[in-house]
């Protein structure tokens, strides 16, 4: 079965890639209890490239991302940022959590700041606080920048873990499935705000996903996630459709339905081989019968 | 947040949610009811909490005071019957006459004291400060307690939270302090006193104290008892701090000191608190053990002073000590869970 175009990124594992994983392994777990999530991860992506990792939930996309990020060290295989290995997590790398990471304590803008001051420290005080504002209002929280976060819905919240992500002005842009735990409206319109925000300044982007639509209106590129454990990368689909992409007219759109049909069923596909090859991982059931049946004794002297 | 546009709102309701937030910060939730009631919201499910919260509290202390009156007579003792809630009262408010009378015996003293400087003056005699040496009264006694507890508290505080701060940080300095935390821990007042008693007069020579000798004692055992709730809360606060907010820091490169001042000590902080409420409770309550040994004045003193001169009237006055006691240990409370929930910032409370 043939599964797309197999495109390949600009620059793919030529060494001049923006960013190059070579052969990343990484397990959790000691012993016998030690599982496999990640197994032989190979990407190249070029600068500018806005890349989308499609997977389902559990199949390791945060593991992946956290690798790239420097949060975690991998097992075997190499990471390298512009040909340098990564060695730990830098503001290089911005993140925008999964949970957002908002510090409570901390109103909007100072969320903010404290990135733009941890990685502008050589500039003026005015010029920091010039450029936490800037990020806040071009995620249109500008009237909102003195709240704190729990006093914002959970779209403003992720607002302000993308400018906070953005202000630290990364080389590479990792978000983690940024959209994931927000209710449809909010996620349709906090999409064009990313497509927006990300046409302005061309930043490279990975991604992380669950949602097919999501990776189709924002990526260059997608490639899917085969479930876990030992998850692979799959083929990459290149995402050829123009920009800025509406989302009610991509909807008829030929190309788009193509692309996404040939996702959904790659990853239909691969998620019934996994079944099929991984039958241990059906969970036993726990032994949950109470000892006894009788009701516990209500008196006070045993 | 609420969803009513400001317009909707009436300025009564404004009002009384300003009132309701504000009774809500001091820790004062029982006077809600109260204040929705007086702005007519809904009024029948209000008076139905009022009952509870406010009714309810009265009646039980009602209950408490008439079956202590009914049965503090028929308690003989060697120095007559146990007193009730009367002679209690008026034992209170002897207590308080004499510290007015006290007070004006030491106008009258200064005032003597002024004329005899100026007759000695004119006389050109030497002039020597004389001062007022009446016995301390109920009042006094109160004020040297509490600066003893806060006094010592403040030691506990400035040892324990950043100690506290290091063992959650490290694990490997919570290995090392936890074994000491756990055996000293549960160790008693009375155990503690008479070492830094010892301590205090070998080490403590100063000719001319700055802090009495009793003082320091009872103030420093105050401290090694109401330590560890602090040292223990704050670790634990501090090694609980959310590992996405540690991602945060270790993504933006924070140096070490703007890691734990932004974000350790401010994700710490409730549980910091916590600590303290806690240690300022536990250190009120040794402070009384501690000044009754060390014979520091204080309350202690005073309750062991009542038992020792064996009068009709100490049964009472220790009573009412003991309602001082209480009240004040309450008051720190609350006080406490104010601070709490000004520095807790997701609104949650302590109560």
């Amino acid at each position: 079965m043939a599964f797309g175009t197999l495109a390949t990124a600009p620059s793919a594992l030529s060494g001049e890639a923006f960013l190059e994983l070579r052969g990343v392994g990484k397990s959790f777990g000691v012993g016998a209890a030690r599982t496999e999530v990640l197994s032989d991860i190979d990407l190249a992506l070029a600068e500018g490239e806005f890349l989308a990792i499609v997977g389902f939930s559990g199949s390791g996309k945060s593991t992946l991302i956290n690798l790239i990020a420097g949060l975690l060290m991998p097992d075997v295989g190499e990471l390298r940022l512009q040909g340098r290995p990564i060695t730990g997590p830098g503001p290089d790398r911005g993140v925008v959590f999964q949970s957002y990471a908002l510090l409570p304590w901390l109103t909007v803008l100072g969320n903010v700041q404290l990135a733009v001051d941890a990685v502008f420290r050589s500039e003026s005080k005015q010029d920091r606080v010039h450029r936490a504002r800037h990020y806040v209002e071009l995620v249109g929280l500008g009237a909102a920048h003195w709240k704190y976060p729990r006093e914002l819905s959970g779209g403003m919240r992720q607002r302000v873990s993308v400018a906070r992500g953005l202000a630290m002005d990364p080389k590479l842009l990792l978000l983690d499935e940024p959209l994931s735990a927000l209710d449809a409206l909010t996620r349709g319109s906090l999409q064009s705000e990313i497509e927006r925000i990300w046409a302005a300044d061309r930043k490279t982007v990975v991604m992380i996903t669950n949602d097919v639509d999501e990776a189709l209106l924002l990526a260059d590129r997608i490639i899917p996630l085969r479930p876990g454990p030992r998850a692979s990368l799959g083929p990459s689909f290149a995402v050829p459709l123009a920009r800025p992409r509406d989302r009610k007219a991509v909807n008829d759109d030929p190309e788009y339905k193509r692309i996404r049909n040939e996702i959904t069923h790659y990853l239909t596909v691969v998620s019934r081989q996994a079944a099929a090859a991984n039958p241990t991982r059906r969970l036993k059931k726990p032994v949950a019968k109470p000892a006894s049946l009788r009701p516990p004794s209500m008196s006070l002297v045993p | 947040m609420s969803s009513e546009t400001p317009a909707l709102v009436s300025g009564k309701a404004r009002m009384s949610r300003t009132a309701i937030r504000t009774a809500e910060g001091l820790g004062l939730e029982i006077l809600v009811p109260a204040i929705r009631l007086a702005t007519g919201e809904e009024p029948r499910a209000q008076l139905k909490d009022l009952l509870r919260s406010v009714g309810v509290p009265i009646v039980s202390i009602l209950a408490f005071l008439g079956l202590w009156a009914s049965l503090a007579a028929s308690v003989e003792t060697s120095i007559g019957s146990l007193p009730g809630p009367s002679e209690v009262w008026v034992a209170a408010k002897s207590l308080v006459a004499e510290h007015f009378v006290e007070r004006q015996k030491e106008v009258e003293f200064q005032a003597r004291m002024e004329i005899l400087k100026a007759k000695w003056e004119a006389e050109g005699k030497p002039w020597t400060e004389r001062k007022y040496s009446g016995k301390p009264t109920y009042f006094d006694q109160i004020w040297t307690s509490l600066q003893t507890v806060f006094a010592g508290f403040l030691v506990a505080s400035l040892i324990a939270v950043p100690l506290g701060i290091l063992c959650g940080l490290s694990r490997t300095m919570n290995a090392a302090f936890s074994p000491l935390i756990q055996i000293f821990k549960p160790v008693s007042p009375l155990a503690w006193l008479p070492i830094v008693m010892i301590l205090v007069s070998g080490l403590y020579t100063s000719e001319d104290p700055f802090f009495e000798k009793s003082f320091i004692s009872s103030a420093l055992t105050v401290s090694l008892c109401s330590l560890w709730p602090t040292l223990v809360n704050t670790a634990l606060g501090v090694a609980s701090v959310d590992q996405d907010h540690l991602n945060v820091a270790r993504v933006l490169r924070l140096p070490w000191t703007t890691r734990v001042m932004k974000i350790v000590v401010p994700s710490a902080l409730p549980l910091i608190f916590t600590g303290l409420r806690l240690s300022l409770g536990v250190g009120w309550m040794v402070l009384i053990a501690a000044e009754m040994l060390a014979q520091n004045p204080g309350l202690g003193k005073f309750v062991w002073d009542m038992f020792q001169n064996g009068s009709s009237q100490t049964l009472a006055q220790i009573m009412v000590a003991v309602f001082t006691i209480g009240l004040i240990g309450f008051f720190l409370d609350r006080v406490m869970v104010v601070l709490q929930r000004a520095v807790s910032f997701d609104g949650a409370s302590g109560a």
